[in-house]
């Protein structure tokens, strides 16, 4: 196998062991929108890190984890409903990364690559980010995971027991976001939500407790990246869009089973 | 936060409780404790404010104005109203009550023991019915060996005999282990045989007592006693849920359950 498949194959197993437990949640705190919402806003991290040149990764971390706080802080506050503030900053920090990128006339970019992901132009550092990145992101789940589960189920209930709900979410948003920042080279900013979400929903009906749920997400994720990289390397289609395709496959399976199942 | 109040069996004390969201007034003006062994309900309509009072006494909102005082150390079980879980999160009833920390094995029996649902400690929280719903909840409140127990509506989407049930349990749970119990109701009628004082809110405090005297409180019977309309209205309200018009959980549930069987 090619060096560079290689790669590419340990960053999206990577990324993937990632995006499963915290998809889970994303699913079942309903937060999709949210994981969308990071996504663009990366795209202004990418443009600020170019035009100040500074690494991309904290350039993109540090926008991610600002439009997150700030999220939590607008929805506490303004009367707005969440799905409204969560549409704005989505699409407004879209517009201003787009727009931002345009001033960077100098700067030799691939904007397709930040949109749709360019798993095949992976280097050494962007692997060291993965699973550094990925490494703590793991650690802080497993830590606040019994009050995070708790909080997903009942907020009130959970802050009744004494568990500190406020420092709970933040952590988990953030580590949302350090997500976001190390999906979006695999799959691009367009799809990074597709990558949390879709694994987790497709074995929803295979799992009885959560953390089934968690560890069967990640085997979803790592037959997605096998397959969408087999499939980009077969029949020549862009990579990141095949794993979100072959995760497709792997939810409309996973869902037909049990009705199938109940229909017999 | 007041410091300490008359007497050291007092568990809660909360004076002059006001809650508002922006210029809306929730609850205004409430005086309330509960002791140690003391069985508490507070009453009112729809929309009178009980469960804010109940979050302001916990701690979970800020009153706007008036003091609550917490006895230091003092373990809560919280059941709350309505919970529903989203069911893209698979739980078994095993797993939803370790969501409340570690406990010992000994000590778990005894509570699964005590709130008769040993038997589906195995099911998914998603498959069990309304009344198994409500003991799951209240076995993980006991799970902390609390010193108040605070029930929001708790036999709410329980039938009418699973009520009962659930109230002798309830009860029996203050005999037996000595807590003070904070429950909510918006039906005297129901808890009456369970209460050692009323305290009937509509937004402010309209009378407290103990329930015969409640009960025949002016204040009282001009907020519920219309008897024959407060009556029909209760009777009126299980016949909604039965049919499930309010898509309310439980019946989700026993639909599901249904279309399992079917299956």
């Amino acid at each position: 196998m090619d060096d560079f498949l290689v790669r590419a194959l340990l960053a999206g197993l990577g990324v993937a062991a990632l995006t499963g437990p915290l998809g889970a949640f994303v699913v079942w705190r309903r937060m999709a929108f949210f994981g969308d919402t990071l996504a663009h806003a990366a795209l202004l991290g990418v443009a600020l890190g170019l035009a100040f040149e500074v690494n991309l990764t904290v350039g993109v971390v540090g926008v991610c984890i600002a439009t997150a706080l700030m999220l939590i802080g607008v929805r506490r506050r303004s009367g707005l409903a969440s799905d409204t503030i969560l549409g704005i900053l989505s699409h407004g920090t879209l517009a201003l990364g787009l727009v931002a990128m345009s001033f960077l006339e100098k700067v030799r970019f691939d904007l397709l690559g930040y949109l749709f992901g360019d798993i095949l132009a992976v280097t050494l550092t962007d692997l060291t980010w993965i699973y550094a990145g990925g490494a703590v992101i793991l650690v802080a789940i497993f830590l606040i995971w019994r009050p995070l589960l708790s909080a997903t189920v009942h907020e009130d209930l959970a802050r009744a027991e004494g568990v500190p709900v406020d420092r709970v979410n933040i952590v988990f948003v953030v580590c949302i976001a350090l997500v976001v920042a190390t999906a979006m080279k695999v799959v691009g900013i367009l799809l990074v939500a597709a990558l949390l979400i879709i694994p987790a929903a497709a074995v929803r009906a295979f799992c009885r407790t959560p953390e089934q749920m968690a560890v069967a997400a990640v085997v979803a994720g790592w037959l997605a990246v096998c397959g969408g990289l087999g499939m980009s390397v077969l029949a020549d289609t862009p990579a990141g869009p095949s794993i979100i395709v072959v995760a497709l496959c792997l939810f409309i399976v996973g869902a037909g089973v049990p009705v199938f199942r109940s229909a017999r | 936060m007041k410091n300490s109040p008359s007497s050291p069996s007092v568990i809660i004390d909360g004076r002059g409780i006001e809650v508002r969201a922006g210029t809306k007034v929730l609850v205004t003006g409430i005086d309330i404790s509960i002791s140690d062994r003391e069985v508490v309900t507070v009453i009112g309509p729809n929309g009178s404010g009980k469960t804010t009072l109940l979050r302001a006494l916990l701690g979970l909102t800020t009153p706007t104005s008036g003091t609550v005082y917490r006895r230091p150390a003092t373990t809560i079980g919280y059941m709350p109203q309505r919970l529903a879980v989203d069911r893209n999160l698979p739980m078994t009833v095993r797993r939803f009550l370790g969501l409340a920390g570690k406990f010992e094995r000994g000590h778990r029996a005894e509570v699964l023991e005590e709130t008769g649902i040993r038997h589906i400690i195995d099911s998914s929280i998603h498959d069990i019915s309304g009344g198994e719903w409500q003991r799951a909840l209240l076995a993980r409140a006991l799970l902390r060996d609390p010193d108040l127990l605070v029930l929001d509506e708790p036999v709410q989407a329980v039938d009418v005999t699973g009520q009962a049930e659930l109230y002798k349990l309830i009860s029996h749970i203050r005999d037996t282990r000595g807590c003070g119990v904070l429950m909510v109701s918006h039906d005297l009628h129901l808890v009456m045989a369970e209460t050692d004082k009323v305290v009937c809110i509509n937004t402010h405090l309209c009378c407290a007592g103990t329930p015969d005297v409640v009960s025949r409180d002016p204040k009282y019977v001009e907020l519920f006693g219309r008897g024959v309309a407060e009556r029909f209205a209760l009777y009126h309200h299980h016949h909604d849920h039965e049919h499930a018009v309010d898509g309310h959980v439980i019946d989700e549930h026993e639909h599901d359950h249904e279309d399992a069987a079917h299956g």
